[in-house]
């Protein structure tokens, strides 16, 4: 009996030995209070969570009517339709360029890599107190400085929204140089042979080749990157916080969903009813659309 | 109301902020095999008796870790060990009270409603009893439901608005006395390297949004007596409109290197009048000698008062701790009793008003100067956040006003928009008291 069950070998002994304490791992930190948040979402519970007055969907009703998290909605995405295409673009061209080089390639490519081992707070703090800092010796202002142009104060003007200027530029920084060595990765794999294919064929180095071979080639790429900037934009959180918020709170405007929801109901206002029906929400629409956006590219499905 | 780290801004990643929600679960399952030492923190411990944890926030001012625990160490009742807990404190402890891992005494910037009547705070009624009187009123109405108090005020922290005397003579203009005045002033300061005025660099809406203060200017409330909305009235526009008048006159300074909070705009001559808190006097004081002068927010309108926020940490007991009744007898000792503890805690270490008035009359350093000055206005003047205030009502003011300040948003409509989200969030507090 006791063999039967520990497998030929132990075999399952050792699977359980080796797998159980991530599974454990997993479902502890993971899946319980994934559930457990679910659970409460449909509750009213504050300041426990343990609740035991059981309120139906009326969390998500007030989440849903509460304009200031729908505006929350509408940041992120306006937020996620700017960064993710522009960070694309961004590291697509560094990794050509970087790829093109003849020499150096792995000092431009380590430089360029860099700032993806930054901390977001970290970084935050950099652009918020020197790089885009308000008075007249920041570093964006003295460089305005040089045209004649008067200090802007860069993080708390709302006409023009200046502040979205930091707010990208950090996350460009940050993270262009992870998706560039990923796009390097794939511009390596494209046969040497296919461009010299092209090159007999007549097309002419530069566009056309760029067009018709190496985009193609590095469609698998592109999708994984895409997938993975969407849902970074979905989370964001960090530069945010970090750049905006002040001992006294968050201002109304560039507050994304998480920023919002830890302000209301899962910081020091513990609702933590109406904060999991909003983590509900925001989690479907991740979920809903990283599924959508999958389909439309065709992930999973093989290359032809 | 009070402002706990002034030399620290607030960080906090992702990952922590999932790690708070989603954990919370988590951290309910593993209490029971915590306890209530949880071996983080060093302490000091005393006499004999029960073993408690007492928690603090990270205070900025050199030698206050140490005091707190030679305090506790001189306790004989029970073994008191102090943790000294850097960060979102607040966040921390409110996390913490969900288990049975957390403090058994603690500072809080609190207690708040729904710790109160979610039966996570013990009633401390009985320890404050033979003292009461002697609190000073403002800030400890907020610590009192229903006639029982749940927080011993230890410090009272204000905020308060500082001028340099010599800038505002060589441009001849008087302390201003009414909002009117005070949006002249800060225009006629301004010259090319100095701004006229720093409300911290949102402009003023954290500071003066969160706390409704320009509303207690205008001689309104946020929360009236009976728990109902206090300023659903056509004053509060006019004045929170003004508030934009004095953005768009272009006389604020906007993004200096250091926040309201720290007064380095101020000393360094970036700005002629800077809102800042109490802590920031010595500092100043310090750097400018006597070259600066302190005022209340100015009052506006006919009805209007000059007001100024305070705030109280407060020493409370938790309600799942093992042994509430050495716990609540330790903070008796320390927050009720132990009177020379107490005013050593206010002004050995950082500047902070006693919340004893007994103990604010005896203070010297609190006699002369600007510290008397700031000690009358937070009598007179004194607004602290009501306890039915809760953070999404904060939240919606705060929207509010950012949003008159900064995008000239039609006041009328954003303040009915604020006093709609208070009226929600008053109504689902006063309905659990029945």
């Amino acid at each position: 009996m006791l063999s039967r069950l520990l497998g030929p070998q132990r075999r399952y002994l050792w699977f359980w030995v080796f797998t159980g304490p991530f599974v454990i791992g997993l479902a502890v930190f993971a899946y319980i209070p994934l559930l457990w948040s679910i659970g409460l979402s449909f509750f009213d519970a504050h300041n426990t969570v343990t609740p035991t007055h059981f309120v139906g969907f009326a969390n998500y009703g007030s989440m849903l009517s509460d304009t200031a998290f729908t505006s929350s909605l509408a940041t992120f995405a306006v937020f996620s339709l700017f960064i993710v295409p522009a960070t694309y673009a961004l590291s697509l061209a560094l990794a050509l360029m970087v790829n093109r080089l003849r020499f150096a390639r792995a000092f431009f490519r380590s430089v360029f890599f860099l700032p993806t081992a930054c901390s977001y707070v970290v970084a935050s703090m950099i652009w918020k107190l020197s790089v885009f800092n308000g008075v007249r010796f920041g570093l964006a202002n003295t460089v305005l400085g040089w045209f004649g142009a008067d200090p802007a104060a860069w993080l708390s003007t709302t006409r023009p929204p200046w502040y979205w200027v930091v707010i990208v530029t950090v996350r460009l920084w940050l993270q262009a140089g992870f998706y560039l060595v990923l796009f390097l990765a794939g511009l390596q794999r494209i046969p040497g042979t296919l461009y010299e294919a092209a090159a007999v064929d007549g097309a002419r180095p530069g566009w056309q080749v760029f067009r018709h071979i190496t985009f193609p080639q590095l469609r698998a790429t592109s999708v994984a990157v895409l997938l993975l900037l969407v849902i970074n934009a979905f989370q964001a959180f960090d530069e945010f916080y970090n750049l905006l918020s002040t001992a006294r709170g968050y201002p109304p405007y560039a507050r994304p969903p998480l920023v919002y929801l830890y302000y209301v109901a899962l910081g020091q206002g513990q609702d933590l009813g109406l904060g999991s029906a909003g983590a509900v929400i925001l989690a479907l629409i991740i979920a809903v659309v990283t599924v959508v956006q999958a389909r439309w590219f065709g992930l999973g499905r093989k290359e032809a | 109301m009070s402002e706990p780290q002034h030399s620290t801004l607030p960080m906090l990643s992702r990952r922590r902020l999932l790690g708070l929600s989603g954990g919370l679960a988590l951290t309910g399952a593993l209490a029971a095999a915590c306890g209530s030492n949880t071996g983080r923190g060093g302490g000091s411990s005393g006499g004999g008796g029960p073993a408690l944890s007492q928690w603090y926030h990270q205070y900025g001012e050199a030698g206050t870790e140490q005091a707190v625990q030679r305090y506790a160490a001189a306790y004989r009742q029970a073994r008191v060990t102090v943790q000294w807990r850097p960060g979102d404190y607040d966040q921390q402890t409110a996390a913490a009270l969900l288990t049975d891992a957390g403090p058994d005494v603690f500072e809080v910037n609190g207690p708040s409603i729904d710790q109160i009547q979610g039966g996570q705070v013990a009633d401390l009624t009985e320890q404050i009893k033979n003292a009461r009187a002697d609190f000073n009123p403002a800030v400890l109405a907020p610590k009192t439901y229903q006639g029982r108090v749940y927080g011993i005020p230890q410090v009272i922290d204000m905020q308060l608005l500082y001028y340099r005397r010599s800038l505002l003579d060589r441009a001849g203009v008087r302390p201003p006395q009414t909002l009117d005045e005070l949006v002249d002033a800060a225009r006629r300061l301004t010259t090319k390297d100095t701004k006229g005025l720093f409300l911290g660099n949102d402009g003023g809406a954290g500071v003066l949004g969160q706390g409704g203060l320009p509303l207690f200017a205008a001689g309104l409330q946020l929360v009236t007596d009976d728990g109902r909305t206090g300023f659903d009235d056509p004053a509060a526009a006019q004045t929170l409109g003004k508030l934009h008048t004095l953005y768009a006159s272009g006389s604020l300074l906007l993004g200096a290197p250091a926040d309201w909070s720290d007064p380095s705009a101020f000393t360094q001559g970036l700005t002629a009048m800077q809102w800042s808190g109490l802590w920031a006097l010595p500092q100043i004081s310090k750097a400018l000698g006597d070259d600066f002068g302190v005022l209340p927010f100015p009052r506006d309108g006919s009805a209007g008062r000059p007001a100024v926020p305070v705030g109280a940490y407060a020493s409370s007991v938790s309600a799942r701790g093992k042994h509430i009744d050495a716990a609540k007898a330790y903070a008796k000792w320390l927050w009720v009793d132990r009177t020379e503890y107490q005013g050593d805690f206010a002004l050995s270490y950082g500047f902070h008003i006693p919340a004893r008035i007994s103990l604010a009359k005896k203070a010297a350093k609190l006699r002369s100067g600007p510290a008397a000055d700031a000690v009358r206005f937070s009598t007179d003047h004194g607004h602290a956040l009501p306890l039915l205030w809760t953070p999404k009502s904060q939240v919606a003011l705060e929207d509010a006003v950012s949003r008159i300040i900064k995008d000239g948003a039609d006041p009328a409509a954003q303040v009915k928009a604020a006093v709609a989200t208070a009226n929600a969030e008053l109504q689902r507090v006063r309905r659990k008291t029945g």
